[in-house]
This record gives C-alpha cells, structure tokens and sequence, in this order.
C-alpha cells in the first residue's frame, strides 16, 4: 500500500504544477498590478552606485514626476529596453532614476560604462532588500512616481517603444498635469 | 499555390498520425498482427508528409514570398541565404513546423531500423510517437498556422531579429530540438513499457540509444546557444541561468540520469519503475519548456510572440501528455519486479546517487525558473531569483557529483570495495592535490573556488584515464597486449571514458571563465594603449563598411605581448537596415589556454570610442569538452550491442584479470 502511495507521487506533484500553470496563464506577467500602486514610495534609504551620481531614498520622491527603472547588469532585457530609457532620460521626458538591484558593484558601473548612463539618481541595492520593499518581482521593471511621492504606475518586463509611446508618456503627461 | 500545398500536407499528416496513433495499439491489444504493421508505412508516410509542409515552408522563405505572413514578418529579401533558411524556424510557427519534422524523423528512424523489436513493442512505441505528434499537428493547424496567407502582401518583409543572424544560432535550435524531441522516443519506449507492463534488459537496452542520441544533440544544442551568447552578446558571458536556457537544462540533467539508469536496468535487471520515471519527466521537461517559452507565463528575450490561447493549448497538450503517462505509471510501474539486490557501495550505488544529484539539480533548476511565479500565484509576495540562487544551489550539488563520478565506474556490481577504488585512484587524488596547489599558487588572492573547480576537474580526468588505464591492463601486462585490449573494449566504455573526460575539461573551462576573467572597460583614442593582464592592446582607429544588410563600424586592435605584436583584433559593432538594431561582433582570438575578447562600443566625443577587452582564461576548454562530451555519446552510440540488438552477454576468460568495472 505504501508502495502504491509512493508511486502516485509524481502524479501529485505534476498535478500541483499544472494547477499553478493554470493560474500562471490567467495572470499576464507583465501587468501584475503591483499592492503598491497609489501608495506612497516605501521607506529606504540606499547608498550611491557611482561617485559622480547621487544615490536614491525616500526623501528623493516629491515635487516631480520620476520614473524608476529597477535594472541589473546580469539581466538580459535590460540591456534591450537600455536605449529606451537612454532616449526618455535625453530627451529630458523626466527625470529617471535608477534602482540596481542585487548586483555587483564593480559590474554594474561597468555595465552602465558601456551602455550610457540615464539616471539622475542611482541606488545601489545589493541585498535585494529594497526591491523588496519596493515589489520587485524581476528585472527589469519601471515605476511612475507622481509629484506627491505616490507610486502610480508600474510595467513588469522590459519596456518596448509602444508601451512607452502609448501608455507610459501620456501618463506621464497627466501627471505632470496634476 | 506552394504554401497551399504545405498547409494540406500538414492537415494530411496530422490524419495519418491519428490514425497511426489508434489502430497499432488496439492491433497491439488484440495481437492482431495486421493491425500492428500498419504502423511502419504510417510513420514513413507521416515523415514525407511532414518533410514536404516543411520543404513548402522552406521554399516560402528562400524566394521571399511575402505573401505568406509568416515570411513577411520575419524574412527580408536582404537577408543573406543562410538566414532566409534559418528564418524558417526562428519563429513561433515554423519552429513547431521543425519539431514535428523532427518527431517524425524519430518516428521514421524508429519505423526503418526497429526491426529486431517486438512486433507490439514496436507498434506500441510508434503509436504513442504518433500520438505525441498529433497532437503538436493539432495545435499547430488550429492555433499556428505556419502558411497564413496575407493580402496585400507587403514589399519586403520585416527581417529577424538581428541578434539571431548568426552562424551559431542558424544551427541552435535544430540541435535543440533534436535532442528536446529525441527525448519522446524515450517517453513513448516508457509509456509503451507501461501499457505492455513489461519492463527487462532488452527494453534498456532499446531505450539507450535513443536517449543517447537525444542526449548529444541536447549537449550540442546547449553549447552552441552557450556559444553563441558567448560571441555574440559581447560581453563575454556564456550561461545566464535565463528560464529559456534553463528549460533546455533541465531535460539535460534528466537525461544525464536517464542513461545513467538505464545502465542499471540493462545489466542488473533493477531501478525498473526508476527509469521509467525518468524517462517520463525527460520529456515532460521538454513539454514544459515548450509551454514555458511560448505561453508567455515567463518573460524573457527567449520569448516567441506569445499569446494565451496557444499557452492554454499547450497547457492541455501537457496535461494529457504527462498527466496521462504518470496516472499509468502510478497504476502500472508498482507491479514491476524489483530485479537484482544491491549494497549502497557498489556500481549500482554510484549510479544510483549520480540519479539523485542529478534530478535534485534538475529540480532546483525548476525551482530557481517557477519560484517567482509561484510565490505570486499563492499571493504569498513577489520574490525573484537572480543568478546568485543558482550559483548557491547548483555548484553544491555538483561537487559530489564529480567525485562520484571518479569513484564509481572503479566499483563493483553489486557489491563494490571501496578502500580498494580509492587505493587505485590513490594517483588520482594526488594529482587533484597537486593541480590545486598549483592553482592556488597560480591565482594566489582570487576566489578560493577557483581551486577546488580546477581540484575537481583534476580528480574527474585522472580518474577518468586510470579507470581505462587499469582496464586494459597498463603496468600489469605488456604494452602490446593492452594495446589489444584497448581495441576489443566496448565502444561504451570508451564512450564513458572521453565523456567523463570531456565533463573534466569542461569543469575546468567553466571554473576559469567564470572566476578568472579579467576585463577592461574604458574610452580609447586612435593611438592609446591598454594593458590587460599582460597583453598590451593599441587602438588604432576605427572605419565604416557596409554588409549585405547592415551598416558596420570596424575597429582595429594591435595587440602585443612584451612589445612583440601578438595578434590584430578586429571587432565590429552593426546597425541592420531594417529593424534598426545595433549587435556587436566581439573579435576573439583563440588559444589553447585562453581567449583574448575585445568589443568596440559607442562613440563617446569625437574619435573615440568605448572598448571592452577581456581575458577569459580557459574558455576554449568548455567548449572543447563539450565537444568531447558529445564524441563520447557518439562512441557509445555505436557500441556493438546497441548496434546489433540483443547480444548474449560476451564473457571472455580475459575478464579474470579485467577490474571490477568488466563493462
């Protein structure tokens, strides 16, 4: 009888695996809405990335409409939707800041040497700890903060130039707006 | 009209391999031997069918008809010829296409040279092939259509991705596939090993091959994509522990466990239920990556256009497939008698703990890839898991893994003598201590794990040469008759010996690549000189040039070694006309012990430029032993028994003096 158990379990444990599928196939990846949305930005303090580029924390937010790019340089789709934020950053759209998250210091600057640096602040979260606080589900992801410190947008993934020319700059419009 | 004529064969196809699927197998239960053959022309018509879909498909891309959406949203009349071909399968619905060609080339290889199978056996297997194949034809025709016509059809076409115009990755996928698919073979052997309720020496020994062959071309698809990140990514990364590569892994390792218990079943008649298990989630895995990458339950660059009603489909085609095989191997596989006892140290113990490190890793690997998700799905928070999870979890494992692998080909069958293997590896070991001291002594201030990869790498290779060394006889008799001896050993053993010597080498590229790497990045003038780790590179100057369809830029780097010139370097960065991307072609010049990388970058003022040159000692070395690794599946390949059926167990008087691995 236990013999028999024994041989179930595999069943059992595709079984919990396809129910997870399933519930992963309704949800789209890139637009879980995130519990922080319409809430102020979380409480954090990091230290700088670079020596030239202030470093990020709660007391940053306020006043503006900002964007923050979470980015790490062992992501791959960071380095595609790179160019992108380069652009929203040159074109002075709004100011971007940067969240390196769980990365290592020497690779990140090194990563940022080669493809550009857009952001005016960068914060460098090694531990994660942060991105936590923040909902960090994966590299790379973009959140809106709007003039009162309030988190009001968040794409998961890497951005593309549709997203950005449909959804992200007229919200950022409306918020500047605001 | 051509495409016309790709879409109808598919549609054909896809009713002989329902009808492949049905009738052999009620001919099977019935023992209706007419109804059984029916199963061979089926497979046979079933390959031409496939092959003329995909020949339709093919020609699409070459004459650049656009008006087949397909061509047109991923070929460009531009394109060079080796990437119009390529194009048929770097895309969603013609890469199916090539799955299904390559089920059928199994199905076809199977229907030709299985011969000497038992007739239900063999109608059973091909049966389930077809059912395999029916429904991917399925999916494919409602959800997929490769030879969607469009109107109007567009001038030209909309290219691929430039990022994938690539030697290497023309050949990635087929290989990938071949090793994703031949994995089924695997799976329809099980599950027809489950409905026949007899599982014996003869089945592993018709099982192995097929997983060998899947094996190789999985080890060769993974070290080209590897291969290919490496050159072409341009930053002298080759494995990112991206979900798309690690559903290409995870099967790896499955099937690494699979040939291993395999073995088992063949000579000892044990681990029955085991193997079949394995056999099973080997091709699960690959079932699963299929829906990982195509669903869009995972992002990642790997990503086709994704879309859920495919993922719900292929989500279906996954729960009948795998749910359907483990519900008959929970009701079946108890009732298979557990054959020949064993001690935990003994040849079967070794290969019996390679399977449990090998599925632990393939189940961390598949925890590291879900985690995330699973998390969010049960609402219990967003986590992510980052390189660092995988680099903590999967070096653990392997680190017994080597060892054992040294050991356990010196062990007996059943019961093995442990203080002797060890007594006979005592070279082995000493070699390992000898190469970590110099190691250490080498790399005096860098990561300590640097010696213990290059220790292992050691222990695996010595052990590896001394396992054979010791089997034909060296110092115990003279040179000419072991010479003989090394003729007359199996093709198998010899295949275990440069695979595990491949494996070797190929631990001691990755530990160097990884850990030793050494990389300069900065902005360069014509005229200026860097120093990485002792080769001087001057920059002498960039130019333009224009390719069949991109707009490059070329820099030179003079590259010298105590004031000798050593090499000119020549990387490239292009910008391709019509998806306006940029790619960098990294120039990497090739030793024996090292590569030197160099990657030109942005333009950073006027004239100059961002260069990024690296030293990556021990890189040639990965892919050296994953060239052995896959020479050795091929030696093992063509292994007299494998070959030739079912042979009597050869036991030649010479075995007296052999060591206990007599196999």
């Amino acid at each position: 009888m236990v013999r028999r158990v024994l041989f179930l379990m595999p069943l059992v444990v595709f079984a919990g695996i396809a129910a997870y599928f399933v519930i992963g196939l309704g949800m789209d990846p890139r637009i879980v809405p995130s519990a922080l949305i319409d809430k102020p930005v979380p409480e954090f303090e990091l230290p700088p990335l670079l020596d030239a580029v202030p470093a990020l924390a709660t007391a940053d937010f306020g006043g503006e409409v900002v964007m923050v790019n979470v980015f790490a340089s062992w992501c791959i789709p960071c380095r595609a939707e790179h160019p992108l934020i380069n652009r929203l950053s040159e074109d002075g759209v709004l100011p971007v800041y940067g969240l390196n998250w769980k990365d290592k210091k020497a690779d990140a600057i090194a990563w940022l040497a080669e493809l550009g640096n857009p952001y005016a602040r960068i914060g460098h979260d090694l531990s994660g700890r942060v991105g936590i606080d923040w909902g960090v589900y994966g590299v790379p992801e973009t959140y809106l903060v709007d003039k009162s410190g309030r988190i009001r947008y968040k794409h998961v993934g890497p951005m593309f130039s549709e997203v950005i020319e449909e959804t992200v700059k007229p919200l950022i419009r409306d918020l500047q707006a605001e | 009209m051509i495409a016309e004529l790709g879409h109808f064969a598919l549609i054909l196809s896809l009713m002989v391999a329902t009808a492949q699927a049905v009738i052999p197998i009620v001919g099977a239960a019935r023992r209706d031997a007419t109804m059984m053959a029916m199963a061979k022309p089926a497979a046979l018509a079933q390959l031409v069918l496939v092959s003329l879909a995909f020949a339709a498909l093919t020609y699409s891309f070459i004459v650049s008809d656009f008006s087949v959406l397909n061509v047109a949203s991923n070929s460009h009349s531009l394109k060079p010829l080796l990437y119009k071909i390529s194009g048929v399968w770097g895309n969603h619905e013609g890469s199916l296409v090539l799955w299904v060609l390559i089920l059928a080339l199994y199905g076809g290889l199977i229907a030709l040279f299985g011969g000497n199978l038992p007739p239900p056996l063999k109608a059973r297997v091909l049966a389930v092939q077809a059912l395999v194949a029916a429904g991917f034809l399925l999916f494919m025709l409602l959800t997929s259509n490769p030879f969607e016509r469009v109107f109007p059809a567009p001038l030209d076409g909309n290219d691929l991705n430039p990022l994938l115009q690539d030697p290497g990755l023309a050949f990635h996928p087929p290989m990938l596939y071949a090793g994703y698919v031949g994995l089924s073979t695997a799976f329809s052997f099980a599950v027809a090993a489950l409905i026949e309720g007899k599982v014996d020496a003869a089945w592993a020994r018709w099982v192995r091959p097929w997983t060998l062959v899947a094996w190789a071309f999985l080890t060769a698809g993974i070290a080209l994509g590897s291969w290919w990140a490496y050159y072409e990514l341009g930053w002298g990364g080759f494995w990112f522990w991206d979900p798309v590569e690690n559903a290409s892994f995870m099967p790896w390792l499955i099937a690494t466990a699979l040939l291993h218990s395999a073995i088992v079943v063949e000579k000892r008649d044990s681990l029955k239920a085991w193997t079949i298990l394995l056999a099973i989630i080997g091709f699960s895995l690959s079932l699963i990556g299929t829906f990982l990458v195509r669903s869009g339950v995972l992002t990642s660059v790997h990503a086709f256009a994704t879309d859920p009603e495919r993922g719900l489909f292929i989500l279906l085609l996954l729960i009948i497939a795998i749910g359907g095989s483990l519900i008959l191997f929970a009701l079946r596989a108890p009732s298979m008698q557990a054959g020949g006892l064993f001690r935990p140290i003994s040849r079967e113990g070794g290969l019996v703990l390679n399977n449990l490190l090998m599925s632990t890793a393939a189940v961390t690997v598949l925890l590291g890839t879900l985690y995330p998700l699973f998390l969010d799905a049960l609402e219990l928070g967003k986590v992510s898991v980052g390189p660092p999870f995988f680099n903590a979890t999967f070096v653990p494992l392997m680190v017994p893994m080597i060892v054992v692998a040294g050991i356990g080909p010196m062990l007996a069958w059943k019961r093995g003598d442990l203080a002797g293997a060890l007594s006979r590896l005592k070279f082995a070991l000493a070699f390992s201590i000898v190469v970590a001291l110099g190691t250490a002594w080498l790399t005096w201030g860098k990561p300590v794990l640097g010696v213990a990869g290059m220790a292992l790498a050691a222990w695996l290779a010595a052990s590896a040469v001394i396992e054979l060394a010791d089997r034909i006889g060296i110092g115990r008799a003279p040179f000419s008759k072991s010479l003989g001896r090394a003729r007359g050993l199996p093709r198998s053993a010899w295949g275990m010996t440069v695979t595990h010597l491949g494996l070797a080498i190929a631990v001691a590229g990755i530990t160097g690549a990884s850990l030793w790497r050494t990389e300069a990045i900065q902005v360069m003038r014509p005229g200026d000189t860097i120093d990485v780790a002792g080769y001087e590179f001057t920059f002498e100057g960039a130019r333009n040039l224009r390719g069949p369809n991109y707009f490059a830029e070329r820099a030179t780097f003079t590259v010298r070694r105590e004031g000798d010139v050593y090499t000119v370097m020549e990387p490239e960065k292009r910008r391709y006309f019509v998806q306006q991307r940029e790619t960098t072609e990294a120039a990497i010049h090739t030793t024996l012990m090292k590569d030197l990388y160099a990657v030109i970058g942005d333009k950073s003022g006027t004239n100059a430029w961002v260069t990024r040159i690296y030293h990556n000692p021990l890189v040639p070395w990965m892919w050296v032993g994953s060239l052995l690794m896959i020479l050795g599946g091929t030696l093992s390949l063509s292994d007299r028994r494998l070959r030739i059926g079912a042979p009597t167990r050869r036991r030649t008087p010479a075995v007296a003096v052999q060591p206990a691995g007599a196999e």
